[in-house]
């Protein structure tokens, strides 16, 4: 670790705070309903829009209406982006001339892009058509961001308001949050990417003569980048436009895009704390949130950066040290032009966020910052987490605990003036329930069926281990990063990947809206000295100890056998 | 009753030896879904360890286990019988105040028949005479007597039970002194309040409480969580080529899931009812111990919950050119026969303040003159002179009657006085006013602490009182309520009740009378004075057998201890796993990777023993924290965020570091015994 290191973490979190709270505020305006300085150019946009689709804006919808709108939409979509995938060939903007999308695959696309999630099973450049990316996949990325931020949005609602049947009207958050939040951010962010080198063209792939392989020309894939790239990390939604992610010059090309990106994928996720407090009158719980959130994504840097400068202990006779002059650590799987900073920087954020466009392989970390990536997504995704998605999967965790601080203050447990009670308590652990079932039930059917789990796996033990668990983890947090050293193109992991993932979003979602609906009907409690507060830093350490007991208790006998075991192993010499 | 049992009184014990056995029948264990697991688990490893006997395998490891996990399942099981164990011996001693009684019955025709206590129905009529028992709970309808309450509240003295008014309820079981009193009787055998009350302190009937479930679906929730983290370990083992025996993986399991609070979470709320009733009060659910516990605003009424029942003389104010002795003396002759709380106040005060000893009346040929409705005066007739003492009304007509009149100075005085929230008397002497005696609300002595603590606790005070504002303020102050409700009628705390419950506080009040029963419905906890009227005591969720409204500040204390002790109990075992895994998880897999031993940071001797040591901490940690699930945690009013802290500190950080020298400790005598 360098003192230049630590002086990049250190200007990227200034930079992010002082952009994190006017954003949140200007949120908290939109989602409230309230004028913004965008609206003489996009009131007359929305309204018109609304008349197109019949959207009653006025009309406030109940939790289960809003459910129901919110599933009827995604299922929609999917099945949408389905069928451009299967017929592709047919359909414009394909160069190429790619060939439609195989069954599996197809579906674990859909589901992954429907998600939030950017699983990608396939190599981009040589599967998907421009017009997919563009039309099946981009509109994903803002939709699916979208739809996250208002179901967030609506539980926050929830929380605020008193004795109120509704939490909001989905089709309104949705087309106010693409209009008002994301498409402002990707018009201001896609061009300074265009600057940095970041390609934007609709051109056929470029053939290049090397010196090397006269006999092989090179194939330099092209096409429109920056407009994804700028939603990719905004909307947290991770899918690389190529397969080597922001890996790739043409996506990521300079330390400052590499700056910006992190940045956009840490912005609105980090920006709707200060909405939840602004929104539920206690600007202090939302700095209280930020708080816990900040402090286990800075225990994931650290983590991540320690363990990758340390020099490899097989490695003999060689200086690893990192210094001015060179990069040092572990360098397997880094880019150079990021460094043992950026990568880990990015490594954590896009886990924590549950973004996952990767800048570097995970798979060649070693083996404890392997496993710092993968428990940030074993955490539930919501150390910040997906835009909206972090939120509302943190919130659950606030209302864990406060349900055992409050009685260790001899209350019945009340969380921001709403008395928490069974059922509020019955979806809440419903919500954290579903993660590790899928994560741990698929897992062990993997390991334990050579012909589907175990034949397209390219380690063995240890190792072999945490890339199937970081595959079904990353799925059920829609995170969408990739360990890699598995092929999961394969009928059986793209269709359970893609359960998965629908499952880590819908059935998540679902009881996270009944607490949203429950909450707002009840009845609010003043505050009085008896009450415990939630805007205190006792608060944040409480929070955080609920949230790592919860995932390390429920992870690591799985991670003891597998990057646990591993590090152990390779202390001694003994490699995967 | 209300006696408190030793924690280990032998008789609770054994019964709690037995109960604990008779309640492994699985229908009962259903009930608590955590310890049914490990008793599920408990039968696996039990039918598979008679297998491996019949196969000649060895067995001393496996039948360690297997018997530890039974301990658990008992050891759960035995808190809870012992937590229904001292119930019950609290519901004997009510018992056996009700017993099988003779009552005369009043038949329709007029005539008395005698039946058995247990014949009685709601709307019969019964008689009871001095010496006799009375039979069940009821409403004087005719006669005074004094009676013995004692039995239900350990109170000696005798109380008043007359009909009408607010004394006209009487409980079963307690007996008659003096004279006779006409009863009706109000409850059907096996409802009465007391029979109410046995049966949710004996646990029979107790219904599990709104937080109640919800903590137990949390802990449910968890318990799912780690069945499923240790049943999908298997395969991860397998793959691992380091597959694992039913006995060890049963071992973690149940050292992972929630047993420290699912053994113990109903014996905390059978022991809080428990508490309750040895504070004397009786309650009718559990659901009004934890609103308890949650109670915003405390309603009290000034005369006898703020201020002791009567004003009390505190000065003596003597008309111009008047000494204070003279006035005194006057006074306190005045007052001899007076048998009020106020007349005494007065005698005593001239005592205290003036020496004034009593004299021998008998030599001075007085005449008492009683209070009398018309006059509104008392006193006293000397040869030659006649002292009264009345409100200043009635002494300036008995002045004008022999021509005189109330001075100036004297009337001024009885403004100041009444201004300030005070009575005045005013004494006079034929046909001179001596003076004003100040009689005053004297707010009962450690109430302000008691107010503060309150306060402590985020609880807001309001005092209903029918006093004009100026008093009302004036006795605020003195006594720290935090607001009060002056010139309060029965319906203004209705609606005062109703005010604070739309701004979505909790009240609770207290209440003795007829008028009171609407507010005490209302109020979230209402708590009625077992002297009261029966419909006070019908409407409220709890009676007080001691009749001490102060008591609602106890009362309070108990719910919020309840809850807490619930919370730092299920933080203390959610706390305790990480211990396990560290002792567990190297043990499972280190026969196969040595390299995990670097996990074994406690240096646990063997694998065996580790696993041992875990299951038996796990087991013996649910008997060492009886006591403190049955007393509760220590309560202090503090503001929220510096209980968590401590209790975070206590249970949450106390929960990490105890399993791990616990654990080692098991560890280093199971090695010595050469058990493991």
């Amino acid at each position: 670790m360098t003192a230049n290191g630590w002086l990049q973490i250190l200007i990227f979190l200034a930079v992010l705070i002082a952009l994190m709270r006017p954003l949140g505020l200007y949120m908290a305006r939109v989602f409230e309903g309230e004028r913004t300085f965008l609206d003489p150019v996009l009131r007359p946009v929305e309204r018109t829009l609304y008349r197109l689709c019949g959207v009653k804006a006025e009309v406030e919808m109940g939790w289960r209406e809003y459910g129901v709108a919110m599933l009827l939409f995604s299922v929609v979509s999917l099945l949408l982006t389905y069928l451009i995938e299967r017929v592709q060939h047919i359909l414009p903007w394909n160069p190429q001339k790619l060939a439609g999308v195989e069954q599996a695959l197809a579906w674990n696309t859909a589901s992954s892009f429907t998600t939030n999630t950017n699983w990608q099973s396939y190599v981009p450049e040589t599967t998907m058509s421009y017009f997919t990316q563009m039309v099946g996949l981009a509109y994903h990325n803002f939709l699916s961001a979208a739809v996250g931020v208002a179901v967030a949005v609506a539980l926050v609602r929830g929380i605020a308001r008193k004795q109120s049947a509704t939490i909001g009207n989905f089709w309104v958050d949705t087309t106010r949050c693409i209009l008002y939040v994301l498409l402002p951010l990707c018009l201001v962010i896609a061009p300074l990417l265009i600057g940095q080198g970041v390609i934007q063209n609709l051109h056929p792939y470029t053939t290049a003569q090397t010196l090397e392989h006269a006999a092989t020309p090179q194939t330099i894939a092209q096409g429109p980048v920056a407009s994804q790239e700028a939603i990719k990390m905004l909307g947290t939604n991770g899918g690389g436009f190529f397969n080597t992610n922001s890996a790739h010059p043409f996506e990521n090309p300079t330390p400052f895009s590499n700056f910006l990106e992190i940045l956009a994928m840490f912005l609105i996720p980090a920006a709707l704390t200060v909405t939840l407090g602004k929104m539920s009158g206690s600007s202090g719980h939302g700095w209280a949130v930020f708080a816990c959130m900040l402090l286990l994504w800075f225990v994931g840097v650290f983590c991540i950066y320690a363990s990758e400068s340390r020099p490899h202990p097989l490695l003999h006779g060689v200086d690893q040290h990192v210094s001015a002059s060179q990069a040092g650590g572990n360098q397997e799987g880094k880019e150079v032009r990021f460094g043992i900073t950026g990568t880990a920087l990015f490594a954590a954020t896009t886990t924590d966020e549950s973004c996952g466009a990767v800048n570097g392989m995970h798979d060649s970390f070693t083996p404890l910052g392997g496993m710092v990536v993968l428990s940030n997504i074993m955490l539930g995704e919501i150390v910040f987490g997906g835009v909206g998605s972090g939120l509302y999967g943190m919130l659950v965790y606030v209302v864990l605990a406060v349900f055992i601080a409050g009685l260790m203050v001899g209350r019945t447990p009340e969380y921001l003036g709403k008395k928490i009670e069974a059922f509020d308590v019955k979806m809440a652990m419903l919500y954290v329930l579903i993660f590790p079932v899928v994560i741990l039930i698929l897992t062990a059917i993997s390991v334990l069926a050579p012909q589907m789990g175990l034949s397209s796996l390219n380690n063995n033990g240890p190792h072999g281990l945490t890339e199937i668990l970081y595959a079904f983890t990353s799925a059920a947090g829609n995170n969408g990063s990739a360990f890699a050293g598995l092929n999961a193109n394969t009928h059986w992991y793209n269709i359970t990947l893609g359960f998965t993932m629908l499952a880590g979003r819908f059935l998540m979602m679902i009881p996270m809206l009944a607490i949203a609906g429950n909450l707002a009907q009840k009845r609010s409690v003043p505050p009085s000295p008896g009450t415990f507060p939630v805007n205190s830093s006792l608060f944040t350490i409480l929070l955080t100890g609920v949230i790592l007991i919860v995932g390390a208790l429920t992870f690591f006998p799985a991670l003891s056998l597998g990057p646990i075991l591993e590090h152990l192993l390779l202390q001694h010499g003994i490699l995967f | 009753m209300a006696e408190k049992q030793s924690l280990w009184n032998p008789a609770i014990l054994s019964q709690a030896a037995v109960g604990a056995l008779t309640k492994l029948d699985p229908r009962t264990m259903l009930k608590n879904p955590v310890m049914f697991v490990v008793e599920v688990g408990s039968v696996l490893t039990t039918a598979l360890l008679i297998q491996d006997a019949i196969n000649h395998r060895p067995i001393s490891f496996n039948l360690q286990i297997t018997l530890w996990l039974w301990f658990t399942v008992l050891f759960a099981n035995f808190a809870e019988a012992m937590a229904e164990g001292r119930g019950k011996a609290q519901a004997d001693t009510l018992r056996k105040a009700k017993g099988e009684t003779m009552a005369y019955r009043q038949k329709a025709d007029g005539t008395v028949e005698a039946v058995s206590s247990s014949m009685l129905r709601s709307g019969d009529i019964i008689k009871v005479e001095a010496g006799q028992f009375i039979a069940g709970d009821g409403e004087v309808i005719e006669g005074v007597a004094s009676v013995d309450e004692s039995a239900i509240t350990g109170e000696s003295a005798p109380v008043i039970r007359e009909a009408g008014g607010d004394r006209s309820a009487v409980t079963g079981g307690t007996r008659v002194l003096s004279d006779w009193i006409r009863i009706r009787i109000t409850s059907n055998p096996g409802e009465t309040f007391l029979d109410r009350m046995i049966a949710l302190v004996e646990g029979a009937e107790r219904q599990k409480t709104p937080n109640e479930i919800a903590l137990s679906i949390l802990l449910a929730g968890l318990t799912i969580i780690f069945l499923l983290a240790v049943t999908t370990l298997q395969p991860f083992a397998i793959y691992s080529h380091a597959p694992q025996t039913i006995f060890v993986l049963v071992s973690l399991l149940v050292c992972l899931i929630p047993t420290t609070i699912g053994g113990l979470l109903s014996a905390i709320g059978i022991a809080g009812m428990d508490r309750l009733v040895q504070y004397n009060v009786l309650a009718m659910s559990g659901r009004a111990v934890e609103a308890a516990g949650d109670v915003n605003t405390l309603l009290l009424d000034k005369t006898g919950t703020i201020t002791l029942g009567n004003r009390q003389a505190t000065e003596f104010f003597p008309a111009p050119d008047i000494s204070t002795e003279r006035l005194a003396d006057a006074a306190q002759l005045a007052s001899f026969s007076d048998e009020t709380p106020e007349g005494r106040s007065i005698v005593v005060l001239a005592k205290e303040k003036y020496n004034l000893r009593g004299r021998d009346l008998t030599n001075m040929r007085v005449e008492f003159v009683p209070f009398s409705a018309q006059t509104r005066m008392s006193g006293v007739d000397l040869p030659g002179t006649s002292i009264r003492k009345g409100s200043a009304d009635a002494i300036a007509k008995f002045l004008e009657q022999q021509g005189a009149s109330l001075p100036r100075k004297v009337s001024d005085k009885v403004e100041e006085i009444a201004r300030l929230g005070g009575t005045p008397l005013v004494v006079a002497e034929n046909t001179t006013a001596l003076g004003v005696v100040y009689l005053k609300d004297i707010v009962k002595g450690g109430l302000k602490d008691r107010l503060a603590r309150l306060r402590a606790m985020g609880i807001r005070t309001i005092m209903i009182t029918g006093d004009n504002p100026l008093t009302a303020a004036v006795i605020a102050r003195e006594a720290g309520v935090d607001d009060f409700l002056a010139e309060a009628k029965p319906k203004d705390k209705m609606d005062l009740i109703k005010r604070e419950q739309a701004k979505g506080k909790l009240v609770a009040m207290t209440g003795d009378g007829t008028n009171d029963a609407p507010a005490l419905a209302q109020a979230d906890v209402g708590v009625a004075m077992n002297s009261g009227t029966q419909a006070a005591k019908e409407a409220g969720n709890m009676v007080d057998l001691d009749s001490n409204p102060t008591k609602l500040i106890e009362i309070v204390e108990i719910g919020k201890q309840l809850l807490m002790t619930r919370g730092a109990l299920t933080t203390f075992s959610i706390a305790n796993d990480v211990a396990k895994y560290f002792a567990i998880i190297p043990a499972m897999f280190a026969g196969v990777f040595p390299v995990l031993n670097a996990l074994n940071i406690m240096h646990l001797a063997t694998p065996h023993s580790a696993i041992l040591s875990a299951v038996i901490f796990n087991a013996l940690i649910i008997v060492a924290l009886i006591p403190l699930a049955l007393k509760g945690v220590k309560y202090e009013p503090k503001s929220a965020a510096s209980l968590l802290r401590r209790n975070l500190l206590v249970y949450g950080v106390g929960g990490i570091i105890v399993p791990f020298i616990g654990i080692k400790g098991i560890d280093l005598v199971l090695t010595a015994l050469h058990l493991a």
